[in-house]
């Protein structure tokens, strides 16, 4: 088993899903309480990366990143070195990749809690900011759960834009899902199958959690 | 203060507060459409003294979205909304004041406690602004002076549906709102419990001063309350003054139809007696004539009246020597008992609903087909208004 792997990737996936956390609150808000006629296409475009296949996401991120794109050029005017193929686009990329996983779940808790919690709350004088922290995340904690959960084991397994845009350099870019890769075409079966159990068995623990949430079995929240 | 009876488009008669002495002054407009797509209208104008005022009306008939409005939670399309001489929204001029800078103490329906939080927690959210130790004595205070101290640490599944009711209450009071909104607040319980809320907000307006809108669907709860009352139908205001005399004084069928009569009759006026004060009516399709209050209307016209269940007395032979002018033979259809009270349908050529104790039945021996006449003083025979 692959340690540099295995902590790069969990280092990726825990950065991912706290700057999923920071963006997708927001996006997920907006997109619950917008009345703007064009909402759909936001919803589309976060829903993007479930459809795409990898590669042609991580062909776009890619291309968007290199050093001719404005973003790669501004990247390396700033540090320096080019941004592709670096654990920086690693992150972005599997940000975007995982988007959705983050913003649905939210979205959906989001639009559950009950409108009059949240009319009360400005009749008590809360401001917007106050009624979300206060009112609409603690009512949410279920669906904030199950985006942590999902995103976290999402990005611990992907593999086609980390390929596409990181490649394939130990300590850098390698994963955990691209060394299995890398073990089963060196035929190395032993290796590959103890990071698959890994990965295996971290994927079943997140969407039990998720589940178990979502049909509110669960006992820590002394409410439901 | 006589019955105000107010045409449709909501116009206040003069005898209404003037927009200085009031607590809350309010013209509102405001186009919705329903889920059945149907369009509601809510078009009308208020001016109510600081005390609580009931606002009665049947389901549907734009109750809450007036709150909402008033709280900001809507927005009208026309109008202007004054609270102690703060403007809180003016169309024209373009002013629109956040709820949340509103200081309107709104109690939902659903009453809308925060599950998360504990009683203490839910009283002391509207008290963001102040210190803590401020906010610890005055959520303490209003607790004790709503006798909920006890349940402080609670949360709101914890307790009861009444206790519930007071701590809505102790939330929304607690914050020193300029205005209070109660929609159906009382809705479900029981008449002794509901009198010792309503005692403690009436306690607490003494030392605060500011307009309570109580809105009520429950024409018991009207007469409880025994104030000011405005009833809303369709989006309108039809009437407003006590509810003695809003309700026992219908002109209108709306008002009739709210505060319980029973019996509804299209009627052609046979002829008027000025005299006398009192008109012949005859009942459409029908021989039956009742001797109704004269009103100003010429013979020939047609009119509405309505008549009260509870104001028919029922004899089983021809009564004599009897001060009420209406006397009516008829035939016992059918019996029906609903807790203590037996309603009876009476066919006399038109149809009459009568309501009577289980021991007037008895002793009267009532049963379907039986042949009764009906009493009916000239003075429970209501004008309604004009014929269909």
């Amino acid at each position: 088993m692959d340690w540099q792997a295995f902590l790069l990737t969990v280092r990726l996936a825990v950065l991912v899903t706290g700057i999923l956390l920071l963006l997708g609150l927001p996006i997920a808000y907006w997109i619950t309480y917008s009345r703007r006629r064009w909402k759909f296409l936001i919803e589309a475009v976060v829903a993007m990366p479930l459809v795409l296949p990898p590669t042609v996401l991580g062909f776009y991120i890619l291309l968007a990143l290199g050093s001719k794109s404005p973003v790669g050029v501004w990247w390396e005017s700033l540090t320096g070195h080019t941004l592709a193929f670096t654990f920086e686009a690693l992150v972005i990329g599997s940000v975007i990749y995982s988007l959705p996983f983050t913003v649905q779940p939210l979205a959906a808790a989001f639009s559950t809690v009950d409108q009059k919690f949240v009319a009360a709350s400005a009749t008590l004088g809360a401001s917007r900011l106050r009624t979300f922290l206060r009112i609409i995340l603690p009512l949410s904690i279920s669906g904030l759960m199950t985006a942590v959960a999902l995103t976290f084991a999402h990005t611990m397994g992907e593999f086609g834009v980390v390929l596409m845009v990181g490649g394939n350099i130990p300590g850098v870019t390698r994963t955990v899902s691209i060394d299995i890769y890398d073990q089963v075409q060196a035929t190395n079966y032993t290796s590959a199958n103890q990071t698959a159990l890994v990965l295996l068995a971290i994927s079943f623990v997140a969407l039990s959690l998720v589940y178990a949430l979502n049909r509110r079995v669960w006992a820590l929240w002394p409410w439901r | 203060m006589a019955v105000e009876v107010i045409k449709a488009g909501g116009n206040l008669s003069p005898a209404a507060p003037a927009a200085g002495g009031a607590a809350l002054n309010a013209r509102i407009q405001k186009r919705s459409r329903a889920h059945g797509g149907r369009e509601f209208v809510l078009d009308l104008e208020l001016a109510i003294p600081a005390g609580i005022t009931i606002l009665f009306g049947a389901s549907g008939a734009g109750k809450t979205t007036l709150l909402d409005c008033l709280a900001g939670l809507l927005e009208a399309d026309a109008g202007r909304i004054i609270v102690n001489h703060g403007v809180l929204f003016d169309k024209a001029a373009g002013i629109n004041v956040p709820t949340r800078q509103r200081q309107v103490g709104y109690v939902f329906q659903d009453l809308a406690l925060f599950p998360h939080l504990s009683v203490e927690a839910n009283i002391r959210y509207g008290l963001a602004k102040i210190p803590a130790d401020e906010q610890r004595r005055r959520t303490a205070a209003i607790l004790e002076s709503l006798r909920a101290s006890h349940l402080a640490s609670r949360f709101p599944r914890e307790i009861s549906g009444g206790e519930r009711q007071r701590v809505a209450l102790a939330r929304a009071l607690v914050t020193d709102p300029a205005l209070l909104l109660l929609d159906e607040p009382l809705g479900g319980l029981d008449a002794p419990i509901k009198s010792a809320i309503v005692d403690d907000l009436r306690a607490w307006n003494r030392a605060h001063q500011v307009a309570i809108l109580y809105v009520t669907h429950d024409r018991g709860e009207v007469f409880a309350l025994g104030e000011r009352v405005l009833v809303m139908e369709r989006g309108r205001l039809i009437a407003q003054g006590t509810p003695q005399e809003v309700l026992n004084a219908p002109r209108q069928e709306a008002v009739a139809q709210l505060a319980g009569f029973e019996n509804i009759f299209d009627a052609t006026v046979d002829a008027t007696h000025e005299t006398q004060g009192t008109m012949t009516c005859r009942l459409a399709g029908t021989a039956v004539t009742l001797e109704a209050p004269l009103t100003h209307v010429a013979a020939g016209a047609t009119v509405r009246l309505a008549v009260r269940a509870g104001d028919i007395l029922l004899a089983t032979s021809r009564p004599h020597d009897l001060s009420a002018r209406n006397i009516i033979p008829g035939v016992v259809l059918s019996l029906e008992q609903r807790d203590f009270m037996i309603t009876a349908q009476v066919d006399c050529g038109a149809r009459f609903e009568v309501h009577l104790t289980p021991g007037a039945r008895d002793s009267l021996q009532l049963h379907s087909g039986r042949e009764v006449w009906l009493v009916l003083k000239t003075h429970s025979c209501q004008f309604v208004g004009p014929g269909t």
